[in-house]
């Protein structure tokens, strides 16, 4: 069986009109890397991998995670992961809620608690499980959107620009860390970027998307 | 709860819950106007009911005063909303008004229409603030200000009413077009604040807010409480005229009635017609205005009249409530007084058991309505959001349609068509008859914050394993829990001012505060006005109040959703 994220003869078209077409596999652990200027749909086939394509695109093709087609399964049940370059915490929950949120269902709740404050100190972030998303810096809120992330257990990561919102300083580290608990967790991961940095930090293949002309 | 099933079928639900009762009633009034009423064994067609209407010697004025009536009103608002955004907009006066805006809107056309009447009549709270000092009067003059012949009251309590209406939509259309840059360039080449807004900014504004501006227009030459509080009597407008047709036991007057309500409706589509040429008319004037380059030499002046006119309007209706409350505490008033010879608790303990239970009914109504428009209005637009199901493809026309047709023209058939087939007048029918009103409002209150939201934040909750149902209860309603409120309190406002519908649907036995205080209008007991026209006021107002009250105490500690 092929571990990793497949993407067979991925063809996606906006109003009819041939936008792009991609096949690529990623390893489990392994970056892909997609550039290209913006409105070439980068972002359009992140979210046919998600299954929240827009109504005004349709796709061809497959894509397989683990060696299982889930090309028609429905988004809350691919266990993909995505972190856009906003944070997009639930601004009505706390922290500790935004990630009990995350957290895959079961278990007692003493042993949630237990988790979520462990992911919370795994980053750095002890004790702030009943603050306000919104009172928090632009570095601590990519943090918790990560664990967040990562504590729903997904089998893929997608990042859309996830760090082009963050200063040059915290920008590295956010990467780091990112790409550090990606590959911790042998995840396959595909990152839309503007930034060749980036890029090159994820030290996988990178794909340049043109426009179809 | 929102099954796979049930979901998509909630827009075509919505629907025929909005625009079955029109076409019903539309169906059960065309009939009768032509002599067809078989329950009665009456077996048509005959053109009796129309010549009838005609030989009524009162039928030209009454005609009259519904045409003159609704254009003047709606022009004169129109005007009035226009120019005050286009000399005022981004200023204090301006956010102030603003302020004002959900308050003046919430309070019912009857409430506002009693309190003008309270205000500006002979032996009014104006009359007395100027008496004797300025006046001379010390007993009120005789003259016919209140119900005058010429509709002109009427005119004024529609106006005040319907400013801040267009206010707000004339506002909701700034924020989707880039206009205050287009503002700033035209004055920065020399106009005048007024007439650059007029130029660059009114066209686009205009094609945004016609369809509510059709509303107005239908609604004013077609309403019935305001014009049986401050409208003349003989002969009434054409829709008391109806309502007084309708509520005859005769039956030839009903069928007369009927005849009146098709009348009704023709006026209404020709006004909408006439509307809409003139539009171009003042299109065409328009671009060459724009193409002289006047930059607008009296503009200061048509602000500040502007301002006067806005401001004027405003106090109207708030200096209105306020002498409702004062009549209700008031025991002996004397004339020249500004204030009660003394303030006393008996109205209430006299009014107030009546008007518990009318409010108990108003708000077991409004409730129910309300519950029921949330429900599709939320329905329609998750589906719109799962399944790519719009309504709003089908044209916005639908939504605003149960509000263009002219109630006098669909309710009396309504009525008729029940009593047909047997149905019981009451409760029920009523509610099914306020959601035809409650449903459109309620949805174009919420559509746009529903869709402006972050879809985003649905792919994260998707991501991390959460249902479509879980992602729409824990995420999205909550998050856009403001905007929930403001659509309940404005669908529990139009319900609570519903005055036609009650009673023609109700058969008279359902008992609302606006039912009961429109029927004192006859009396002129202006202490049980007042206490009732308070009670009908607070149960729009405190709404409203709950609504902007309640997501500030609930999210206390969630910055992000403070703002917005």
């Amino acid at each position: 069986m092929d571990k990793g994220l497949t993407l067979g003869n991925v063809e996606i078209l906006q109003n009819g009109e041939p936008l792009l077409c991609l096949t690529q596999t990623i390893k489990p652990g392994e970056v892909l890397s997609i550039m290209g200027p913006s409105g070439v749909g980068k972002s359009t086939l992140l979210s046919f991998i998600t299954g929240t394509l827009a109504a005004d695109f349709t796709a061809r093709g497959t894509v397989l995670l683990n060696g299982d087609d889930i090309t028609f399964t429905p988004a809350y049940q691919r266990r993909i992961g995505i972190l856009f370059q906003d944070d997009l915490l639930f601004p009505h929950l706390s922290v500790g809620a935004n990630l009990a949120f995350g957290l895959r269902a079961g278990g007692s709740k003493t042993s949630r608690l237990t988790r979520i404050h462990e992911a919370l100190s795994e980053v750095g972030l002890d004790g702030f499980a009943d603050r306000d998303p919104a009172t928090l810096s632009g570095g601590q809120k990519a943090r918790v959107a990560l664990m967040r992330m990562l504590l729903s257990e997904p089998r893929a990561l997608l990042l859309d620009e996830p760090f082009s919102r963050l200063d040059a300083a915290l920008r590295g580290q956010v990467r780091t860390l990112v790409f550090a608990r990606a590959k911790a967790r042998a995840l396959p991961v595909v990152m839309v970027t503007h930034d060749a940095e980036d890029a090159a930090a994820a030290s996988g293949h990178i794909v340049t998307l043109a426009p179809v002309t | 709860m929102m099954s796979r099933r049930l979901l998509p079928v909630l827009p075509a639900l919505t629907l025929l819950a909005m625009l079955g009762p029109v076409v019903a009633g539309l169906y059960g009034t065309v009939l009768p106007a032509f002599g067809h009423l078989p329950a009665a064994g009456l077996i048509g067609p005959t053109l009796d009911p129309f010549y009838h209407l005609f030989g009524w010697a009162g039928l030209p004025r009454a005609v009259m005063l519904s045409v003159g009536v609704g254009m003047g009103a709606t022009v004169i608002a129109l005007s009035i909303a226009a120019l005050l955004t286009a000399g005022w907009s981004g200023t204090r006066a301006f956010r102030f008004l603003q302020r004002l805006l959900s308050p003046l809107l919430s309070v019912p056309h009857a409430a506002a229409a009693f309190g003008l009447a309270f205000l500006i009549t002979p032996s009014g709270w104006i009359s007395r603030a100027l008496s004797p000092a300025i006046t001379g009067w010390d007993r009120p003059p005789d003259l016919l200000i209140v119900q005058d012949t010429l509709g002109l009251t009427m005119m004024a309590g529609l106006i005040v009413k319907e400013v801040p209406f267009l206010l707000l939509i004339i506002l909701a259309a700034l924020g989707q077009a880039d206009t205050q840059r287009s503002a700033a360039i035209a004055q920065a080449l020399g106009y005048g604040r007024v007439t650059g807004w007029l130029k660059t900014v009114f066209p686009r504004v205009y094609a945004q807010i016609r369809l509510p501006v059709y509303v107005v227009l239908a609604y004013a030459m077609s309403v019935v409480d305001v014009a049986v509080i401050l409208g003349p009597n003989t002969p009434p407008s054409l829709s008391v005229y109806i309502v007084r047709l309708m509520s005859d036991p005769d039956i030839a007057m009903r069928l007369q009635g009927a005849a009146a309500a098709i009348l009704q409706l023709g006026l209404v589509v020709i006004a909408l017609i006439v509307w809409r040429m003139t539009e171009s008319i003042v299109a065409v004037l328009g671009h060459r205005w724009v193409l002289s380059g006047a930059r607008g030499k009296i503009d200061p002046l048509i602000g500040i009249l502007a301002l006067f006119a806005g401001g004027l309007c405003a106090f109207a209706v708030l200096a209105g409530i306020v002498v409702l409350g004062v009549w209700s505490f008031a025991g002996f008033w004397s004339f020249p007084n500004f204030l009660p010879d003394q303030f006393m608790l008996r109205n209430w303990l006299r009014f107030g058991p009546g008007t518990l239970a009318a409010l108990g009914e108003t708000a077991l109504i409004a409730g129910t309505v309300t519950l029921a428009a949330l429900v599709l209005t939320i329905g329609c637009l998750e589906a719109e959001y799962r399944h790519g199901l719009s309504l709003s493809s089908r044209g916005l026309w639908l939504l605003y349609l149960p509000l263009l047709v002219p109630q006098t023209a669909f309710l009396p058939g309504l009525q008729t068509l029940m009593l047909n087939i047997g149905a019981d007048v009451g409760r029920t029918p009523v509610i099914f008859a306020h959601l035809v009103f409650v449903l459109p409002y309620v949805f174009l209150a919420f559509a746009d914050p529903f869709r402006a939201w972050d879809v985003r934040i649905g792919t994260i909750a998707a991501a991390l394993g959460a249902r479509p149902d879980r992602v729409l209860w824990r995420i999205r309603l909550p998050m856009l829990l403001r905007p929930v409120l403001t659509a309940t309190a404005v669908g529990l406002s139009v319900s609570v001012g519903q005055y036609l519908a009650t009673l023609l649907i109700g058969g008279g036995r359902v008992a609302t505060l606006t039912t009961e205080a429109v029927a004192l209008a006859s009396g002129g007991d202006r202490r049980a006005i007042g206490v009732y026209g308070l009670m009908q006021t607070g149960a729009a107002l405190v709404p409203f109040t709950l609504a902007l009250l309640v997501p500030a105490i609930v999210w206390r500690n969630r910055t992000g959703l403070r703002h917005g």
